[in-house]
């Protein structure tokens, strides 16, 4: 569903540029607003349409195969830690809103810096383990799998 | 060319492409790489990029060994089964034992996981799948990463990798072009990440004009990490064991939660039970080993999604057409309902747009289901990449070569779809290869296999040259003409791209024959595809947004000529489903229970085809076990 912007809406800001995975927001040289550079390579993925803060993106679905007269609008939140979608169907007999959290943590701020968590021993270095286990694979005190504690070996051939 | 060179040096750990893979490898390089300089060179924007750049619904590996739900050799006969035997079960097992910690990281980070309110353990979809409210799960791990890096540069469209010039066979680097300033970056490293993701838009789809875009594995999947890792010499494997989903139709919303959390099941055009029907058939194609339906039915073994696909197409093919989802009963109970759009929503808005569009109340009619064109990719149910050593602990000595996930070529590791053999991988199991990685990686260095490596002016120069030769033969030869695409000096990406996908359909086993080819039409394909290697040292770009799409192309087509030699050298169907070499439409385990592994000579551009034995896991036993 190719996107498509709204003119009296977009102020050419670019956030949607920044966004696109596929690159084809581009702002427009002479309306400088954005636009939709290449609708064949667009994946609707609405990363541009979350992004914009004026809501001047839209999408309509692609024209080989989605007829006319249809909307899906959505508005996300990081701040509330929700997105919100509305569904309209083209016979108008379905109008439904869906709201989902988006992240449990205020929007930002549970991550680790690694630079500062004390350094990986030479023995944890010489071992499988990756950050935090084996602690974080069980949640308990159980070790790293390995085929010796599985009681299994690789054997070569066909005979399952 | 007013562009300027930008180069980065010292890097000790390169992350060519931040999706789940990369940010996974990022993340965890700066914990055993804390003095170390981590720099990610990304596509699109790591916010979102790569095939989660819309979200998920769902984490399609999770153990839940803290629940006591399965453990990594669980995992590994899955797989397995499903892949028709082919999967490397050394990796499959280590990305299986360290999936669950990925995951409990993520929900550290605020991932939403679901819970069952009962048992208060992840709310599952099915026996490996969990559920999610994923909408903001790229931006989340992406943040991970961030933290991690010193430096992000993205726009980056990387399309080469570095050789070193002291040491033969060793990485050194990578360079590409901004998409936005067109500059020049070079990337001196110590060593290379590859996540530069699958192959959508290789095969020809089934949608045209507009929605060419709505394919099931993102549009922006060019096949860079196969295009990348070829090109450097790296061998592949696997490479021929493409995917085709059953999906519902044009929009290829996903069919998991349906199946697995919603009940729903699908039946042909009469309203029958189809499936069954075909297996007496197929077992004479694969043998009772790979298709059991009695054993199916007893334990929880499943049929192969290959399997599941023959019998789809077959009974299309029968005329018995469409394919519908029931969905009407299921439907019924409000929350369902609400699962099911929200499923759509989280991670393929486009197919709720159709339905909004069609007016398809899944509650009153019962849905379209049909089977896409193929993608080559090695997260999914398919495991096609690089040839990767796996863990010293696991892998037998034609698996190892001293750094796990390391590829044949030096100080080139792989996450996610780069790396072969390995499917069912999924979102998480991408991050945890890419963890793994990063820790071999930074082995790697600290064991001194970096030093000495050297980077000429005429390497870095020689690149730029060829990087940029698409812009200049449009600057020279556009104005022949008096306007318009057609010219007889060259053609632009998007033709390029348009022959790719025809000859790839009808030579190599696309949706358009059926997902057919024998010995003798995958020649002509190699054929015309080397005319199409030949006329891209004509492709012209008018802008740099193109010159994004014509080195695209280039990976595509290097991914396309890899395909074909794999799908020429297995000559048998294994997969009967993803496609039939009609010539040898049996599946061969005499001659064929083996992987594939290809090298492509980086000066005589010639491959050599060679098999790799299959290890397995001893005993195929749980399976009953867990029916119970």
């Amino acid at each position: 569903m190719p996107t498509f912007v709204y003119m009296t809406r977009c102020d050419g800001c670019g956030q949607c540029v920044d966004i696109c995975p596929s690159d084809i927001m581009h702002i427009d040289k002479s309306l400088r607003r954005a636009y939709n550079i290449e609708p064949n390579m667009c994946w609707e993925c609405y990363s541009c349409v979350k992004a914009c803060p004026h809501d001047a993106i839209d999408v309509r679905g692609y024209a080989d195969f989605a007829p006319l007269g249809h909307s899906v609008r959505v508005k996300r939140d990081e701040k509330k830690g929700i997105i919100a979608w509305r569904i309209k169907f083209r016979n108008g007999k379905k109008d439904m809103e869906l709201v989902a959290p988006i992240t449990t943590k205020p929007w930002g701020t549970a991550f680790p810096k690694l630079a500062e968590e004390p350094a990986p021993s030479k023995q944890m270095r010489d071992s499988q383990l990756l950050f935090k286990e084996p602690k974080y694979i069980r949640l308990d005190d159980g070790d790293l799998r390995s085929l010796k504690t599985a009681g299994l070996k690789l054997k070569e051939g066909v005979y399952y | 060319m007013g562009y300027k060179t930008i180069i980065e040096d010292d890097i000790d750990v390169l992350v060519v492409g931040a999706g789940l893979g990369g940010t996974g490898a990022a993340f965890e390089a700066r914990y055993w790489g804390q003095n170390k300089k981590i720099v990610i060179a990304e596509k699109a924007n790591i916010d979102r990029s790569g095939a989660v750049a819309q979200g998920l619904y769902a984490i399609n590996c999770y153990m839940g060994t803290r629940f006591g739900e399965n453990n990594p050799e669980d995992h590994v006969r899955y797989a397995r089964i499903d892949l028709m035997g082919m999967v490397r079960e050394d990796l499959a097992f280590d990305m299986a034992r360290h999936v669950d910690s990925s995951v409990h990281l993520f929900e550290e980070w605020g991932l939403p996981i679901m819970r069952n309110k009962k048992t208060g353990t992840y709310q599952r979809e099915g026996r490996w799948q969990i559920m999610i409210h994923g909408e903001s799960y790229k931006p989340i791990v992406a943040e991970a990463a961030k933290k991690s890096a010193d430096k992000v540069y993205n726009r980056i469209c990387v399309t080469h990798l570095l050789l070193d010039e002291a040491k033969e066979n060793r990485i050194a680097g990578a360079v590409g072009f901004n998409v936005r300033t067109g500059n020049y970056h070079v990337f001196k490293s110590k060593t290379v990440i590859c996540g530069a993701g699958g192959a959508s838009n290789i095969f020809k789809p089934r949608s045209v004009g507009e929605g060419a875009g709505r394919v099931w594995y993102a549009p922006w999947s060019s096949g860079s990490a196969y295009g990348l890792m070829i090109d450097a010499g790296a061998k592949m494997t696997q490479m021929e064991n493409r995917i085709v989903l059953a999906r519902f139709k044009d929009g290829y919303g996903p069919v998991g939660a349906y199946f697995l959390h919603l009940k729903t099941y699908t039946q042909n055009g009469l309203g029958e039970e189809y499936e069954s029907k075909w297996f007496p058939e197929l077992q004479k194609m694969v043998g009772k080993e790979y298709l059991d339906p009695e054993l199916a039915h007893r334990t929880h073994r499943p049929i192969p999604t290959c399997l599941r696909n023959h019998a789809l197409i077959n009974e299309v093919n029968a005329g018995r057409g469409p394919i519908h989802m029931v969905t009407m009963e299921a439907f019924k109970d409000p929350h369902l309902e609400e699962i099911g759009w929200h499923n759509f929503l989280g991670m393929t808005v486009g197919q709720a747009v159709l339905w909004a569009a069609t007016n398809v109340d899944p509650k009153y009619e019962n849905p379209e289901l049909t089977t896409s064109e193929p993608y080559v990719m090695g997260s999914h149910a398919t495991g096609c990449g690089g040839w990767a050593s796996g863990p010293e602990d696991l892998s037998p000595p034609e698996y190892f070569w001293g750094y796990n996930r390391m590829m044949t070529v030096e100080g080139l590791f792989g996450a996610g779809d780069a790396v072969g053999c390995t499917p069912h991988a999924f979102s998480s199991g991408s991050f945890t290869e890419g963890r793994l990685a990063a820790k071999a990686a930074c082995k790697y260095i600290d064991d001194g296999k970096a030093n000495g490596i050297v980077v000429s002016d005429k390497q870095i120069n020689d690149l730029k040259e060829k990087i940029y030769k698409p812009l200049e033969t449009y600057r020279i030869y556009s104005n022949e003409v008096v306007a318009g695409s057609v010219n007889p000096n060259f053609i632009n990406p998007r033709q390029g791209l348009d022959r790719l996908q025809k000859l790839m359909d009808e030579y190599c086993g696309g949706f358009g024959v059926n997902y057919m080819t024998n010995g003798n039409l995958l020649k002509i394909g190699m054929k015309k595809l080397n005319w199409l290697v030949e006329d891209f040292e004509k492709i012209a770009a008018q802008d740099i947004h193109e010159l994004l799409r014509a080195w695209e192309l280039y990976h595509r087509i290097r991914t396309s000529e890899c395909v074909f030699q794999h799908t020429l050298f297995r000559e048998e169907t294994r997969w009967p489903g993803y496609y039939y070499r009609g010539d040898f439409m049996k599946l061969d385990d005499k001659n064929w229970h083996c992987l594939t592994v290809s090298r492509r000579d980086r000066k005589t551009g010639e491959y050599t085809m060679e098999k790799a034995p299959l290890y397995h896991l001893v005993e195929d036993k749980d399976e009953t076990a867990k029916a119970s």
